[in-house]
């Protein structure tokens, strides 16, 4: 395995050299699910996505992280409705000048998927169909979208097990005949099979064992810098997108909290809740010390208080945070790119050595109390 | 937009009580199980309700006589009242095929589950008494075989029709089971140290409810629809009164020919509506073995224009996916509905 995971930390983003637009750009957009209480799984979220680049959608379950990415695909069944905001394609081959995905119609949207964003999905064993040889399945792409026949057909095959490592003899396996990681570099192959410009990653790896895991991040990585595709990179791991990813997004609760390049969102976290992420998993290469958690839980999306939804778990909660617009901001001090939701902690705010009682109990406590 | 956001949580309703289960069945399944009740009641009571003896003849009859305040489906041509021998006879037709269901279903669901689960050797043996039950032909087994039981009843006649009915349902059982067995909960049931029987009972069994009450309804159409059939070649008790005899005595008398519609139509009738009615119910057997497709499908809201989620917050989980004007498929994409204009 080369040790491409290790270039990626503290190289020039791509982003803030990229010429092209992005080849996804989501503004503004809204996802509810219906019920008795909608619930707004993603609320007013902006995200771009360059050529080649790779962001990481970062945030704990339920914060809207896959709603996010496959809303804007469109593939999300009702109850799940799009309330408001854009989706714009901009692929080379397909729409130079860019398309509206949520204009697009059934059939205008079966050319875009797969053949421009395919997605890799987290339960290989459940995306693969397990009647069907591995040559069916990854060949039932091929015919779909290239119309590839015969000799040509056979060779693209094992071009694409050869790139993502599995001998070609495997194409006459059962998914049942595969190992865990085998399985997901067929979910790759499969994904890379029609050459998208956009590859959307479900957590790929939260199933797989952390050697395996680390082999399946090199391969993707190493990949995208001989196909240039664009990545997105759902996880609930920050640790693994700081060493992965272009840039993270953070989400909580259906919300955007902070963006900003991978070095950013390591060196100089602006958001209470990022730092709190950062500070709840060991580093492997910096000096130890002590871990600490978030407490509390994530709040109930169906009777979310005004303002900013992390309030009941920050440590820097002030009166002001229950009425603030959250959205994004340029971070002061950081370099373009950062932004953060959080107008009032910045990464030179001072980190408080431990949460005092009045800070975590603030948010129920009342506009007489001075906190902070 | 009119959804409340500050309202708060409301979990009873979204996820559905015990007993809601009947209210909230498709109303297919309501308008079968409807008409199945009828008969049922009708089996119950119909001899005790019955105007006239169905056997009593009128030596004064003049032939059969269409219907009348005294006699309200008329006579057949030796003076016999029609609503009689249906009220007496629907007894006969619906315990044939409650007794022939229950025995055939039982056999398919032992056989099945057994050859299933236990595989090997058993499922061999299993399999192949199946398969030969399978390409017996069964019409001219049934004509043989009630045909040399003599004066045969219900039960006997229930037991013939069984043995050559139960292997299709069997079939079917088996390869469910054999897909189950291999599934993660039964392997974790199994390690939690269930022991083999109630692994069974409680962990298979239940996953096949709508299949095996799928095929006790089936089961039960085709041993009323073939035991008509039967009875209309002549291959019946004809000192009893059931629909398949009251058709086979209409038909010998030509009723058709001599215009007696009064005579034949009601038996007719009864037996496809019974029909109707368990196919019916089928349709509704599905949730009661898949808990997932009950949110979706119960109480279905009848809308013009598609699915509008906004129109009624409360019910929208329950009116089930629908967009533009029909049932959602897995191809559509996510549905928009922008509430507020793009910036």
């Amino acid at each position: 395995m080369s040790p491409a995971d290790t270039a990626r930390n503290g190289s020039t983003p791509s982003y803030a050299t990229e010429e092209r637009p992005p080849v996804l750009e989501i503004r503004d957009l809204s996802i509810v699910y219906r019920g008795d209480v909608d619930v707004k799984a993603v609320d007013h979220i902006d995200l771009a996505l360059a050529p080649g680049e790779t962001v990481g959608l970062a945030g704990e379950s339920g914060s809207g992280k896959s709603t996010l990415a496959l809303g804007a695909c469109r593939l999300l069944r009702p109850p799940a409705v799009i309330t408001g905001g854009s989706v714009m394609y901009r692929g080379t081959r397909f729409a130079p000048d860019g398309v509206e995905i949520l204009d697009q119609t059934s059939r205008e949207l079966r050319k875009l998927r797969w053949r421009e964003i395919s997605i890799v999905f987290q339960s290989a064993m459940n995306a693969l169909n397990p009647v069907l040889r591995i040559r069916d399945q990854l060949g039932d792409v091929l015919d779909a979208h290239l119309h590839l026949k015969g000799d040509e057909k056979r060779e693209r095959l094992g071009m694409l097990l050869d790139l993502v490592g599995i001998p070609r003899e495997r194409l006459r396996s059962y998914p049942h005949e595969l190992s865990g990681g085998m399985r997901q570099r067929v979910m790759i192959a499969m994904a890379l099979a029609v050459d998208p410009e956009v590859v959307i990653m479900d957590e790929p790896t939260t199933a797989l064992d952390v050697v395996v895991q680390r082999e399946i991040l090199a391969q993707i990585v190493e990949l995208q810098k001989r196909l240039h595709f664009a990545v997105l990179f759902i996880t609930h791991d920050l640790s693994l997108l700081l060493e992965i990813a272009d840039r993270i997004a953070i989400m909580y609760a259906g919300r955007l909290l902070e963006v900003g390049t991978a070095e950013q969102i390591h060196n100089r976290p602006a958001h209470p809740y990022t730092r709190g992420l950062l500070a709840s998993f060991p580093s492997v290469h910096g000096a130890r010390k002590a871990l600490a958690g978030i407490p509390g839980s994530p709040p109930d999306l169906r009777s979310l208080p005004p303002g900013c939804p992390f309030v009941p778990r920050c440590r820097y909660a002030a009166e002001p945070c229950k009425s603030i617009d959250m959205r994004v901001l340029p971070v002061p001090g950081s370099v373009a790119g950062h932004f953060s939701a959080c107008p009032f902690v910045t990464p030179e705010t001072a980190d408080r050595p431990a949460l005092t009682p009045t800070a975590a109990a603030s948010a129920g406590a009342s506009p007489a109390e001075e906190p902070v | 937009m009119a959804v409340a956001v500050s309202a708060p949580p409301q979990t009873a309703a979204i996820v559905p009580r015990r007993g809601q289960f009947l209210r909230t069945m498709p109303t297919k399944a309501k308008v079968g199980g409807g008409i199945l009740a009828i008969f049922v009641l009708v089996a119950i009571i119909g001899p005790a309700i019955a105007p006239y003896d169905p056997s009593a003849t009128n030596p004064n009859a003049l032939g059969a006589v269409g219907p009348t305040a005294a006699h309200l489906l008329g006579t057949t041509t030796t003076g016999q009242d029609v609503l009689s021998q249906l009220l007496v006879g629907m007894r006969s037709s619906v315990v044939l095929g409650v007794l022939t269901a229950t025995i055939a279903t039982t056999l398919s669901v032992a056989t099945g589950v057994t050859a299933g689960f236990l595989g090997g050797v058993a499922d061999e043996g299993l399999s192949l008494l199946m398969n030969v039950f399978v390409v017996l032909p069964a019409l001219p087994l049934l004509i043989v075989l009630l045909g040399y039981l003599p004066n045969s009843g219900d039960l006997p006649t229930a037991i013939v029709l069984s043995a050559l009915g139960w292997s299709w349902g069997a079939r079917v059982i088996r390869a469910q089971t054999l897909t189950l067995r291999s599934r993660d909960f039964i392997a974790a049931a199994r390690e939690t140290g269930e022991r083999t029987w109630r692994l069974v009972v409680f962990e298979i069994l239940p996953n096949e409810v709508s299949l095996i009450a799928a095929n006790f309804v089936g089961t039960f159409l085709y041993a009323i629809l073939t035991s008509v059939a039967l009875a209309f070649i002549g291959v019946a008790n004809f000192s009893t009164w059931n629909l398949g005899t009251m058709l086979f005595w209409a038909q010998s008398a030509n009723a058709f020919s001599i215009g007696a519609w009064w005579w034949y139509v009601p038996p007719g009738v009864a037996a496809a509506l019974l029909g109707t009615g368990l196919v019916l119910l089928n349709f509704g057997l599905d949730e009661l073995g898949n808990p997932r497709l009950r949110n979706s499908t119960g109480r279905r809201k009848r809308r013009r224009g598609g699915w509008r989620p906004t129109g009624s917050a409360t019910t929208a989980h329950r009116a089930g996916p629908k967009w533009s004007g029909r049932a959602w498929r897995p191809t559509d994409p996510t549905p928009v509905e922008r509430v507020e204009p793009l910036a």
